[in-house]
């Protein structure tokens, strides 16, 4: 899938940055760093911005490209920011069969974003997701750690009224 | 010693439906009517009718309850638990007989027909106590490996057992365990495929959920035939629980001298390591999975030289499916005989299937191969719901195909489903009945694997996405039929040059509906219409003015305002405006609203 690229500019906490410089120098020489120091990261900073890339890059003495290539390779690592409430509904094969489509159709329009993308104020962020396992409750979305099942189009109005503040 | 035992599901399914909560809720209602003495609360893994989750199962009477609240706990504790009289009113109906007698779950229709090998323990014990695991036998197999088999008599029990591998492709395992262990070197691996990319497809994440040991067990087993001392896990990343039951797991059976130097006091030594996945189908390819423990982007490369010869880290590799390790304690201690006893010639043994869509049974089963799809679809998975008739069932995801319903008596085994035009793949088994549009399936697939190609190679890089554009131009009512022939010359073209398993099947489920269903996509270019109202193009929704009651439940429910009409006037839906959600005719009570 194409990635989508944050154009947001990027600030970070002295915080941040300090927790970064431990995973980098916890996995300093070790072979194959790149992924787990990406997974950090992204848990640090909840997405990978192009300048924690670059830090990871030169700390770990591989070249950008590379921590770049892996970056946009996988799905899980997200070069944007998520919202406060992260949606993601599931378009596994056996939610897709029973009306899924309908229901990531009805959240574009009551939040008027598309998948991969944020409201702009920044409240609510939208992923079409490959199967997360729970296909007997089909068709399945999750906000933020919340698992909402069995789901129809109809329903999507509650379960987001109850993330709005 | 416990009077009861209450099991409760702790599935990702059940979970997901709150079970955390029930078990909390339980062991508070157990304590304040003074029975945290006599009665134990354990979280299991899945019973596999997940449809009726959450679930929960009491002992010694085996009572099932399904669909369970946390409002529903006191009523459980209180009569059940404390005066002993099982609430009826909760019970999986099929259980209840009669007033007074309740049937064993054996004895119900879902699990009648199943054999459990590689499910055994799920739903039986705490997968997060290695001490249960060893009460069912566990590590006996290792043990009697290590002090009582020489290598070579393990590989030959596993050649005779005729184990095939679970992960879809079906290459017998003895035979890779073979042509590992013949290859010399300092240092070999045996890894474990745990990256379950095929949607709707959840059997191996179960295993790992309900019985992690098993999965370690066989590791070390296939370790000791192929001479590894080292073994990884490759998960995906989301499946949280199973990681985190996977980790307590392998920490478990350090501490028991299970893994780790010198196992049994053999001198064997062998250790295992978790590697997440970062969401990436083509991983679960062999060469890709161990190019991405390395820490790379996960490409595949080409074989020869096979795994066997240089695998990860260009060293030897064992790789295995997690439920094919599953069977491989048993198969150890029971013998490949035994094993040969189950299933059909050529395919011995079971197989778990993730019986998912339009059925009513959702959820996990195991039946001995050679068992036909109805039995499956009708007698395990209780049809399709909601007056609905079968149109058809796609295994195999994205590499597999479509089985049309005049197929449904088809024994399922490995050989029968290529035949067939599909494959067995991992076991994802998805049910559809008349409302799905097989072109708009094949479409669906096919974005998947254009989004999932890692663009390596250009047979599958582009090929996938020309197929996805031609899809695309007929869903949308602008195909022609020279667009069919066009697309089926160049899904042989994808097939034959496609460097990976990915490419090389990617083609497949616009083959197989194309060989089951050219009609439906023939009505789609000829006739413009899509014969199950699918797909949105070749949809048009309109009221018919005979049947109208202008009730204005259907403008009143529109999300776009499409509809207009006053007060008991005949209500016109505007075209333009309609985005086809289907929301008026669901809520029209005289039928009044159609899709043409």
């Amino acid at each position: 899938m194409q990635k989508r690229i944050s154009n947001l500019p990027f600030h970070d906490t002295p915080e941040q940055a300090g927790k970064l410089d431990e995973v980098i120098a916890g996995l300093k020489g070790q072979e194959g760093a790149v992924m787990p120091a990406l997974h950090q990261a992204q848990e640090i900073y909840g997405y990978l911005p192009l300048e924690v890339q670059q830090k990871i890059a030169k700390g770990l003495n591989v070249p950008l490209e590379e921590v770049y290539g892996v970056s946009t390779f996988y799905s899980q690592f997200s070069l944007t920011p998520k919202g406060r409430n992260h949606i993601s509904v599931c378009l596994g094969t056996a939610c897709y069969v029973k009306g899924a489509d309908k229901v990531l159709d009805r959240i574009q329009q009551k939040l008027g974003i598309n998948p991969e993308e944020c409201t702009e104020d920044g409240a609510f962020s939208l992923t079409a997701c490959r199967c997360i396992g729970a296909c007997g409750l089909a068709p399945v979305m999750t906000v933020n750690e919340d698992v909402y099942g069995r789901l129809v189009p109809e329903d999507v109005d509650g379960i987001l009224a109850k993330y709005m503040e | 010693m416990y009077r009861s035992n209450v099991l409760v599901c702790g599935g990702t399914g059940c979970t997901s439906s709150n079970s955390e909560q029930i078990i909390e809720k339980l062991n508070e209602e157990i304590k304040a009517v003074g029975l945290d003495k006599e009665v134990n609360v354990i979280r299991t893994g899945c019973f596999g009718l997940c449809a009726l989750g959450p679930i929960m199962v009491v002992y010694p009477e085996g009572a099932f309850y399904s669909r369970v609240t946390a409002d529903d706990v006191k009523e459980i504790v209180d009569e059940h638990l404390l005066k002993g009289r099982i609430v009826k009113r909760l019970l999986y109906q099929e259980t209840v007989v009669d007033d007074n007698t309740t049937k064993s779950l054996n004895e119900t229709k879902f699990y009648a027909k199943q054999m459990r090998i590689a499910l055994r323990n799920c739903g039986v014990i705490n997968p997060e106590l290695i001490d249960e695991y060893i009460a069912q036998d566990g590590y006996a197999a290792l043990g009697k490996v290590l002090t009582e088999m020489t290598p070579q008599e393990v590989i030959d029990l596993m050649l005779a057992s005729g184990l095939r591998g679970r992960g879809g492709a079906g290459f017998p395992t003895g035979l890779k365990w073979k042509f590992a262990a013949a290859n010399k070197a300092d240092q070999k691996y045996a890894c474990c495929n745990a990256d379950e990319g095929d949607p709707g497809a959840f059997m191996d994440r179960s295993v790992l959920e309900g019985d992690p040991h098993s999965v370690l067990e066989a590791m070390a087993i296939a370790g000791y035939a192929i001479g590894a001392s080292q073994g990884y896990i490759y998960i995906r990343a989301e499946y949280p629980i199973a990681v985190k039951r996977l980790q307590i797991a392998i920490d478990q059976a350090r501490e028991y001298g299970l893994l780790g130097k010198n196992i049994f006091d053999s001198g064997f030594d062998f250790d295992i390591d978790i590697r997440l996945g970062a969401g990436a189908f083509v991983c679960g390819e062999e060469t890709a999975l161990m190019t991405s423990i390395e820490g790379k982007r996960g490409e595949p490369r080409v074989r020869p030289p096979f795994p066997a010869l240089k695998g990860l880290f260009g060293k030897p590799t064992v790789l295995n499916n997690v439920e094919t390790y599953a069977n491989i304690p048993q198969i150890i201690l029971k013998g490949a005989d035994w094993f040969r006893s189950i299933g059909t010639e050529k395919s011995p043994g079971t197989k778990v299937f993730a019986l998912g869509g339009k059925i009513t049974n959702t959820g996990l089963v195991e039946v001995p191969m050679g068992t036909t799809l109805r039995e499956v679809v009708e007698d395990i998975g209780g049809g399709v719901p909601g007056g609905h008739t079968f149109k058809a069932a796609q295994t195999g995801g994205p590499s597999g195909g479509c089985i049309p319903a005049k197929l449904i008596d088809t024994p399922i085994d490995y050989d029968n489903l290529i035949a067939i035009g599909s494959m067995m793949g991992s076991g994802g088994l998805i049910v559809m009945d008349e409302t799905t549009c097989m072109v708009d399936i094949a479409k669906f697939f096919l974005e998947f694997t254009v989004d999932e190609s890692c663009g390596k190679c250009t047979p599958c890089r582009v090929g996938t996405k020309r197929l996805l554009e031609i899809l695309n131009k007929i869903t949308s009512g602008n195909g022609t039929l020279e667009d069919i022939d066009k697309m089926e010359e160049l899904c042989y073209y994808i097939k034959e040059n496609s460097l990976c398993g990915l490419g090389q099947t990617a083609p497949n489920p616009v083959l197989s509906t194309l060989k089951y269903y050219r009609d439906e996509y023939e009505a789609h270019v000829v006739e413009h219409r899509c014969p199950a109202g699918a797909c949105k193009a070749l949809t048009n929704y309109t009221i018919e003015a005979d049947k109208c009651k202008g009730c204005t439940l259907c403008a009143r429910n529109c999300p776009v305002g499409a509809i207009s009409g006053a007060v008991k006037q005949l209500h016109v839906i505007d075209t333009n405006k309609c985005i086809k959600c289907g929301v008026c005719a669901e809520k029209c009570k005289f039928g009044a609203v159609v899709k043409k």
